[in-house]
């Protein structure tokens, strides 16, 4: 399978209570559980990410729950508004419990 | 009014065809309301949510969708005609910008769209929009 990696766009600066536009991916199949194998005709079980979560200096800021009609390879975009310097950090959790994520700093003026 | 024989059957097979046609859109649209309901606790009033989305999806396996609700604390989109109606719930603080938030979603067929957003206080919103899909986003 494919590595799964995520990506996220966060600008490195920004102006205390300017509003910045975040842009995030992750490569991921997001398979539906509806999908039949061509071969052998058999359901392939369902491996979504079903949660996506961004937390600033560990406050949760912006969360989605996700369903199997989210497309492969999901893709979000927010904006948030800040006060201080801190990290970004992105969590996806998958059905199968693993979390992948990635941290970003942005230094607020 | 003289209700001739031809006037009959043309009646009985007119209410057939509508009653076969309401079968299948009801049982999907009987889960969107469950979902809605679910979610907002009742029947929204329509306005005041933001659906923004292609007219025309080329390919449903990938549709740009953005929702958008002044002040909404969570929004929930739905799509009425996929297997299973719920597509995903964005949630937000007072640390967001706006409500406003975008993604990409996977459509069945041309369809509608359903947006609700439940404000900080509890009441909530809702919105539709019809997608038109070329190539459907659940093969298999």
């Amino acid at each position: 399978m494919a590595k799964i990696k995520p990506r996220v766009k966060v600008p490195k600066k920004a102006k205390a209570g300017e509003a910045i536009t975040i842009k995030t991916l992750i490569s991921h199949p997001m398979e539906s559980g509806q999908r039949k194998d061509r071969k052998t005709g058999e359901l392939i079980p369902r491996k979504i990410i079903n949660k996506f979560v961004a937390k600033y200096n560990g406050t949760d800021v912006f969360w989605m729950d996700m369903e199997p009609a989210v497309a492969a390879n999901p893709y979000v975009e927010f904006s948030v508004k800040l006060t201080e310097s801190g990290t970004m950090r992105f969590e996806w959790t998958d059905d199968d419990g693993s979390v992948y994520d990635i941290e970003k700093k942005i230094s607020v003026a | 009014m003289q209700m001739t024989r031809r006037d009959l059957f043309a009646l009985a097979a007119g209410l057939a065809a509508a009653g076969l046609i309401q079968v299948p859109a009801n049982a999907s649209e009987d889960a969107v309301e469950a979902a809605i309901k679910k979610f907002a606790g009742g029947m929204p009033e329509t306005g005041g949510v933001e659906i923004g989305a292609p007219e025309i999806a080329e390919n449903g396996n990938t549709v740009p969708i953005e929702v958008a609700a002044d002040g909404a604390a969570s929004i929930m989109i739905l799509a009425a005609g996929n297997p299973s109606p719920g597509v995903g719930t964005f949630h937000f603080t007072e640390m967001c910008a706006e409500s406003r938030a975008s993604t990409r979603i996977r459509l069945a067929s041309t369809q509608d769209i359903v947006a609700v957003a439940k404000m900080p206080d509890g009441s909530t919103k809702m919105a539709r929009r019809e997608v038109k899909v070329t190539i459907g986003g659940c093969g298999g």
